[in-house]
């Protein structure tokens, strides 16, 4: 918990990891990707405040002591989230698993959910795989990296036939939230790898789903808000969005923030740290103290109050976990409705405000 | 769009890199200035700004090299295809120019990316087994999102000076004073084969080219302002990532605006 001003937010870490990407874990033969994925994730680091950088050794595997310092004695969250990256074809025993992240969170009972993930390309062992994980995790949530190697090919949709199984056989082992992380696949290249027309596509027909795009859509923001506004099940992950952008740009995180509070709205953000890419003590506090500037290039965005950056902290991750947060960290009052419901309302009105 | 672009047609006559030579050779500002004119298609800012240009040089003999890098080493493969074959495109088309050479500098796919460019294979024929068809369609979609935001550019200070928003659906590119943004928002539109002139439309559809009603107006301004932000945003993160990799500033690399 974080409290400020006589102000008490129960934080939950929507999108954290425990990875292990130190070269006793590169697989022979795939040692350059591994370095240079571990190497990429330091260099988002580097927008983070000095003070909190790492040495890369240090980032490339940290302790289970460092993790429990790190996310919640001195970075204020209450429930951390697991998003499982497996990348076999590059870290021997996966980069970060549902088994590993388990292993560590069996002594911090309560602390963590466990989501898994899974691989429409792994058929049927990698069915039987989901429902092993859920049975032995307790899995409500999977996370998918749309970009993960395997076996040759080079990437998928989510709109693929063998998706749709995958789907259908979550929701009937009671999965009830998909992160979706799009990464520069290879296939197919001569389309935007990160064009999330495919979550539309689920998002529709899953209706009992809930879909958290991670990182905003990043680097399509756009595409993301204007599929966000018409999917009520569709979520926005804010990890890098806070971590990158709001101590580095601040005045690209206000406007970005402002996108999507207007697009998305405050009920359906989530916060996450990226764990181990920074570290959430200077998030969670930057973001309670953080305002829209009043300059005149942000005087047509809705404003966040108290009770949205309760919600986006935490509040609205709880909802789709159905953690139990204490009444003291409740909110007195509602919250305002989702960009959809606006839109649909008063189309002129709203946006010519906003031209 | 220049007719260059990945997966060209045949190769040029004299085989793959062989220009025939001219009396003088360029100078490296020459070359330079060259690949201002390459653009990363998802930021939509030259290549050189962006600060992707590690070396540009040509030999007396006229053999051109130029030496790229991106922020991460997963860099999007199909963008930087492009952005490899454009920049061999623009230095071989410059008089004096005997042969280019252009190497894109630690990223996973740099062998098939190099490799393809200098054979002038094109993007299919580098990602065997792994690409389908060509990238026409995508640069098209990503100048599409250069028009949206480079709307935003151009009414955004016309809706702070007043204008209202009927005002602007009847406004004509040739109304408005010249300006940097102005001069893109054309270049981009024309790219694309839209209207561009000084009788068209300042607001229209980048998928159609048809005039913007009033109804569909301010949402579509909304998107156009959305777009924006995320490619300025993009660049920015980008910006930091390359930083972070390398602490020495590229050729011609110029700060945000």
């Amino acid at each position: 918990m974080y409290e400020k001003d006589g102000e008490k937010y129960f934080v939950v870490d929507g999108h954290m990891h425990y990875w292990n990407a130190a070269p006793d874990n590169w697989v022979p033969g795939a040692e350059q990707y591994a370095k240079g994925w571990i190497e990429c994730f330091h260099a988002y680091m580097g927008l983070g405040p000095p003070e909190t950088h790492w040495t890369i050794e240090h980032f490339q595997k940290y302790s289970e002591d460092d993790l429990m310092k790190d996310v919640f004695e001195d970075g204020h969250v209450d429930v951390a989230i697991f998003q499982p990256t497996y990348l076999l074809e590059w870290y021997k025993e996966g980069f970060n698993t549902t088994e590993r992240n388990a292993e560590m969170g069996k002594h911090h009972p309560g602390k963590f959910v466990y989501n898994t993930r899974f691989d429409p390309r792994d058929g049927d062992e990698g069915l039987k795989a989901l429902r092993a994980n859920v049975d032995r995790y307790g899995s409500k949530g999977v996370k998918l990296y749309t970009a993960e190697w395997n076996n040759g090919s080079r990437g998928y949709k989510l709109t693929d036939p063998g998706a749709y199984r995958f789907l259908e056989a979550a929701q009937e082992l009671g999965i009830k939230n998909i992160h979706v992380h799009k990464g520069p696949t290879i296939w197919p290249l001569d389309k935007d790898a990160f064009d999330v027309s495919d979550v539309d596509h689920v998002a529709t027909d899953f209706q009992g789903l809930n879909f958290i795009v991670e990182h905003v859509g990043l680097p399509r923001i756009e595409d993301f808000c204007f599929m966000a506004t018409q999917e009520p099940n569709v979520y926005a992950g804010l990890a890098v969005a806070i971590g990158g952008l709001m101590h580095a740009r601040p005045r690209f995180f206000a406007k970005v923030m402002g996108e999507l509070l207007f697009w998305v709205g405050e009920d359906k953000m989530l916060f996450g740290s990226d764990y181990a890419i920074w570290e959430p003590k200077w998030q969670v506090e930057g973001f309670v103290d953080w305002e829209m500037p009043d300059a005149a290039e942000f005087s047509d965005y809705p404003r966040l109050g108290t009770e949205g950056k309760k919600k986006i902290l935490g509040l609205n991750a709880a909802k789709l976990y159905d953690i139990d947060v204490p009444a003291e960290y409740q909110l007195s009052g509602g919250g305002t409705p989702g960009a959809h419901e606006v839109l649909a309302g008063q189309p002129e009105e709203h946006a010519a405000s906003g031209a | 769009m220049r007719s260059a672009t990945a997966g060209r047609p045949a190769p040029r006559s004299g085989g793959p890199g062989v220009i025939p030579r001219a009396s003088t050779v360029p100078r490296a500002s020459t070359l330079l200035a060259a690949l201002d004119a390459v653009r990363d298609p998802e930021l939509d800012e030259p290549i050189t700004a962006l600060g992707f240009v590690i070396s540009a040089a040509v030999s007396a003999d006229g053999d051109a090299q130029v030496r790229l890098r991106l922020p991460t080493y997963f860099c999007a493969p199909n963008f930087a295809f492009l952005m490899v074959a454009d920049a061999y495109d623009a230095v071989s088309a410059l008089p004096g120019v005997r042969t280019a050479e252009v190497v894109l500098e630690d990223h996973f796919a740099s062998d098939a990316i190099n490799g393809g460019v200098a054979a002038e294979a094109g993007f299919a024929q580098s990602f065997d087994g792994e690409a389908v068809g060509e990238l026409h369609g995508l640069r098209a979609d990503f100048l599409r999102k250069a028009v949206m935001a480079g709307t935003d550019q151009v009414c955004r200070p016309l809706l702070a000076a007043g204008a209202d928003l009927a005002g602007l659906l009847e406004m004509r590119l040739g109304d408005l004073p010249p300006s940097a943004p102005l001069q893109r928002l054309r270049q981009r539109r024309a790219e694309l084969g839209l209207p561009a002139g000084d009788d068209a439309p300042l607001v229209i559809d980048p998928a159609t080219g048809a005039r913007v009603s009033a109804q569909s107006a301010p949402l579509h301004l909304r998107r156009a302002q959305v777009t924006r932000i995320s490619i300025e945003a993009n660049g920015s993160i980008c910006r930091g990532m390359l930083r972070h990799r390398y602490d020495s500033p590229g050729q011609g690399e110029e700060e945000q605006q």
